[in-house]
């Protein structure tokens, strides 16, 4: 005789200690068993596209800041190539370096908040948070030292950057690659056998190929879910192809391979930034791109693996000094469509996991 | 899913947690300790120079956010626009910087300080003689390495672990 | 026959009791509230380490502004959350509610009448010592599942359910690992364990010891088996409603649990007040400090487990190692009726191992993804 249950609605409210900002979620619950989830968001909407019509181009990279607020850079890159694929400018030598190794960096600093963050979730009670944090803060300071600010940077303009780096940045970046493999190797010894951690996230939460694909994820959930997919190798651009680097993939794609796509690819970031420090010609570092920028009549889109998946600007410009429609292509927002089927069947500890291995930040989402 | 390592896994995560408590933690302890800020740091305030401004309002244009108001007249006998009031809410500002790279004339810095809240959200907006500079108010070097050049070196944690007050 | 002749009958042989003016009563309520305030002072020293010990290895300072070194930081926080507005909502059944708290401070402190602070010093030497432990630390479930209940909340709910399934499933593993020490020394009296143990009960019970560590960070919601008040998922658990007073109380409960929990760690594994050149009393507070800090070493490491994996913990992986060990000591008591030898010690080590490793490679831990 089975016992007589009724499904009841729990609301994982906007203001929640671990949603990775203001999300909201209806759960249906049965038991700790989940039913169905209705996600509910736009609680962070700013209306950045359509301010994006009353700024100036360079005026507009401020706001593009604060789309994905923990990767800004990357932000700013994929804005500025989109408008210099419009507009046909070149970038100098020496800032398609500088531009790779500052992304590549961002890659490292935002992979120290998803992990992080991701141990939080599981429950580590803030330890291996507080270890990844300590790390981004010695990558905050160096782009403290080349823009002057610590999180909305406003460092790229379109054409390179405002100011060339400062003496003391490429040796500070030669001592981080000193010494952060170190830091790498002793947090895989401390959280990478550990059990719970594997009880809690192996298995759990299995996107499959032909799910991700059709939803269109990308980047590292994507990756770990086996599909062979990185726009630095897939469809190089700025300067990736004389690189050497490799894409890790895992074949299962539940929460533990996710967090195992993100280590592995710090160290790749590593090997990146290596070369680029070795090679990086002198020059100047900003082609002569007027105050006001007036590109032709026409759009452009142009698209980067930021360090959460593919981020595309699209911007279309009617010859005046502001775009006519920048529309960005969120990230975050597209790898969320895939989480109501990874969640149902799962319970309320796994789903908070879950939500929190995709990754995802709200700014870019609400826009 | 087993029980896999047989606890091996635990033991490792406790090996590495007790080393932990042996360092010097990563820590400095603020109004005692204070850091030195980067030399290019996008600080609080904005610093004006009387002497060079033209009142031209390129910075005003240039504001994403609107925060510069600028009223002028002319000055027939000098040939040159008089400045009557340049103001500038800290409080709308962002901190971006595009005032800074707009002036043709250099007068126009970012300031170095970092602690200037107020108590009430009128005194954000400052004005005329408020924004030059002073040994208060020194400038920062976003986008002026000669200021730049002069200013104490940034603290970096990759440099040194800040020593603890215990 | 009266109380305090009970009481003089069940002094240990040759102690007298101490000739304290007042007589037989007054004696108790003295001791009483001396005992009281030792677990409160106690509970100030146990949150202090936690939360400077727990700062240090997370590579940051604890709190080191109130009073030196953060010492008087446990009598702020008790000032704070005296001084907050007692907010009951409207729906709780407010006899339910008020109660609460009372009935989960109540055992715990109850516990520290029976635990010797030295040859015959404590409140009362039960014969039944270790029994009425495990006995009162049952009760304490009862307070969290009418806070659960009382505040009309449905995370509170769910949180005073997880918990109410947890203590009760792991109150078997607790009880059968201290049989084994039980049964070597004979008497359930802990003062007699105490006496009992020229080679601490950590070395001939190694299993033993484990399996109530375990148990026992699972009776008290300590990490890593502190779902009930998961910070990250359910806010604040069975005491999301609670400000105030009551606050103070289920904060004081949970770590009164773990110093009580520490407590009797030492005096069943680590021989209790006995020591070399210091005062008894001080070797046992040391000794529960100890201990208590182990417990905040595996809170600082290890991720949450989920409800699933909790019970699967303890049905399948503690309860039949519980058995076995008391099978196996059992049989050792046999062999050697007049004390366990040292070969003993190797020999319980060993099967500790083979029987953890076998046991890992064979169970699985919890559910996966169900059908819906």
């Amino acid at each position: 005789m089975t016992l007589k249950t009724e499904p009841f609605v729990l609301n994982f409210g906007p203001v929640h200690p671990s949603t990775h900002g203001v999300y909201r979620m209806r759960a249906t619950l049965d038991g700790e068993v989940i039913l169905d989830i209705e996600p509910v968001f736009g609680y962070l909407h700013r209306g950045i596209e359509k301010l994006a019509e009353e700024r100036t181009y360079t005026g507009f990279i401020p706001l593009t800041d604060r789309l994905d607020y923990i990767s800004s850079m990357s932000n700013n890159m994929a804005y500025c190539m989109a408008v210099e694929k419009l507009t046909g400018i070149t970038v100098p030598e020496r800032a398609e370096y500088l531009r790779v190794i500052i992304a590549e960096l961002q890659r490292l600093a935002n992979h120290c908040i998803a992990i992080g963050s991701f141990f939080n979730d599981a429950g580590a009670y803030f330890t291996p948070f507080l270890y990844m944090f300590r790390e981004r803060e010695k990558i905050l300071d160096l782009f403290d030292m080349l823009s002057g600010q610590r999180l909305t940077y406003n460092y790229m303009r379109i054409g390179g950057f405002t100011q060339d780096i400062p003496d003391e940045f490429l040796p500070a970046v030669r001592k981080l690659l000193d010494t952060l493999p170190k830091f790498l190797d002793e947090y895989e010894f401390f959280i990478k056998e550990n059990e719970v951690l594997l009880a809690r996230a192996k298995g759990v939460g299995v996107l499959s190929r032909e799910i991700a694909v059709n939803c269109g994820i990308s980047g590292p959930v994507a990756r770990a879910s086996g599909i062979d997919w990185d726009l630095r190798k897939a469809d190089p651009y700025s300067i990736y192809d004389r690189f050497e680097f490799d894409i890790p993939t895992c074949e299962n794609g539940d929460c533990y391979d996710r967090y195992r796509v993100r280590f592995m690819e710090m160290r790749q970031s590593l090997r990146i930034i290596e070369q680029a420090v070795k090679d990086i010609p002198a020059g100047p570092v900003r082609s002569d791109v007027p105050h006001l920028v007036r590109p032709p009549a026409g759009e452009a889109y142009a698209h980067i693996e930021s360090p959460k998946g593919e981020l595309g600007f699209y911007v279309v410009s009617d010859d005046s000094i502001a775009p006519y429609r920048c529309h960005v292509r969120p990230t975050s927002l597209i790898n969320l469509a895939a989480l109501r089927e990874m969640v149902r069947g799962w319970k309320v500890a796994d789903l908070i996991l879950i939500f929190g291995s995709i990754d995802i930040c709200l700014g870019e989402v609400d826009r | 899913m087993k029980f896999e390592r047989y606890g091996l896994g635990i033991i490792k995560g406790m090996i590495v947690t007790i080393t932990h408590l042996l360092r010097h933690p990563t820590v400095s302890q603020y109004p005692e300790q204070r850091l030195n800020m980067s030399r290019r740091i996008r600080g609080n305030e904005l610093i004006w120079s009387r002497e060079k401004c033209t009142g031209c309002a390129t910075c005003a244009k240039t504001c994403p956010q609107g925060a510069i108001e600028i009223v002028t007249s002319t000055n027939m006998a000098d040939n040159r626009y008089e400045v009557e009031k340049y103001q500038v809410d800290t409080g709308y500002c962002i901190q971006c910087g595009l005032c800074v790279e707009a002036c043709p004339y250099d007068a126009l810095f970012m300031g170095y300080s970092y602690e200037r809240a107020q108590y009430r959200r009128g005194d954000l907006v400052q004005a005329n003689d408020q924004l030059l500079e002073s040994p208060e108010r020194p400038a920062s070097g976003y986008f002026h390495p000669e200021i730049a050049g002069k200013l104490p070196e940034q603290t970096l944690l990759l440099e040194k672990i800040v020593e603890k007050k215990k | 026959m009266t109380i305090p002749d009970v009481y003089i009958a069940s002094l240990p042989m040759g102690a007298t009791p101490p000739d304290w003016p007042g007589g037989y009563w007054w004696h108790w309520l003295f001791f009483s509230v001396v005992l009281i305030a030792f677990l409160l002072v106690m509970v100030m020293a146990a949150i202090y380490i936690e939360r400077r010990g727990m700062g240090r290895m997370q590579s940051r300072l604890g709190p080191n502004r109130a009073g030196p070194f953060g010492l008087l930081q446990p009598v702020a926080d008790v000032i704070k959350v005296l001084l907050k507005e007692n907010i009951v909502p409207d729906n709780a059944d407010k006899i339910v509610h008020w109660l609460a708290p009372v009935i989960a401070f109540v055992p715990v402190a109850m516990i520290f009448a029976v635990v010797p602070f030295r040859d015959g010093a404590m409140l009362v030497d039960l014969d039944v010592g270790i029994l009425y432990v495990i006995a009162a630390s049952s009760i304490a479930t009862i307070g969290v599942f009418m806070a659960g209940w009382g505040s009309s909340n449905k995370y509170s709910l769910l949180g005073a359910m997880r918990n109410v399934a947890a203590v009760v499933s792991y109150e078997i593993p607790l009880a059968l690992s201290v049989i084994g020490t039980v049964l070597i020394t004979g008497t359930m009296s802990l003062n007699g364990i105490v006496l009992a143990q020229d080679i601490p009960y950590i070395l001939l019970q190694p299993l033993g010891f484990l399996i109530f560590f375990i148990a026992g960070c699972a009776e008290i919601n300590r990490s890593p088996f502190d779902l009930m008040e998961a910070d990250s998922e359910l806010v604040a658990g069975f005491h999301t409603e609670y400000s105030g007073m009551k606050f103070a109380l289920f904060y004081l409960v949970e770590y009164a649990e773990a110093i009580v929990i520490s407590a009797i760690i030492t005096t069943l594994f680590l021989s209790g007040w006995k020591g070399p050149w210091l005062p008894p009393w001080l070797w046992f507070i040391i000794k529960t400090l100890i201990v208590f800090f182990v417990m905040v070493w595996t809170r600082t490491t290890l991720p949450r487990v989920r409800i699933d994996q909790l019970m699967s913990l303890a049905w399948k992986f503690l309860f039949p190692l519980a058995l076995i060990n008391l099978f196996i000591t059992a049989i050792q008591v046999l062999v050697w009726p007049d004390g366990l030898p040292w070969v003993a010690i190797i020999i319980n080590i060993a099967i500790m191992v083979v029987l953890v490793v076998a046991w890992s490679k064979f169970f699985k831990l919890g559910w996966g993804r169900l059908e819906v």
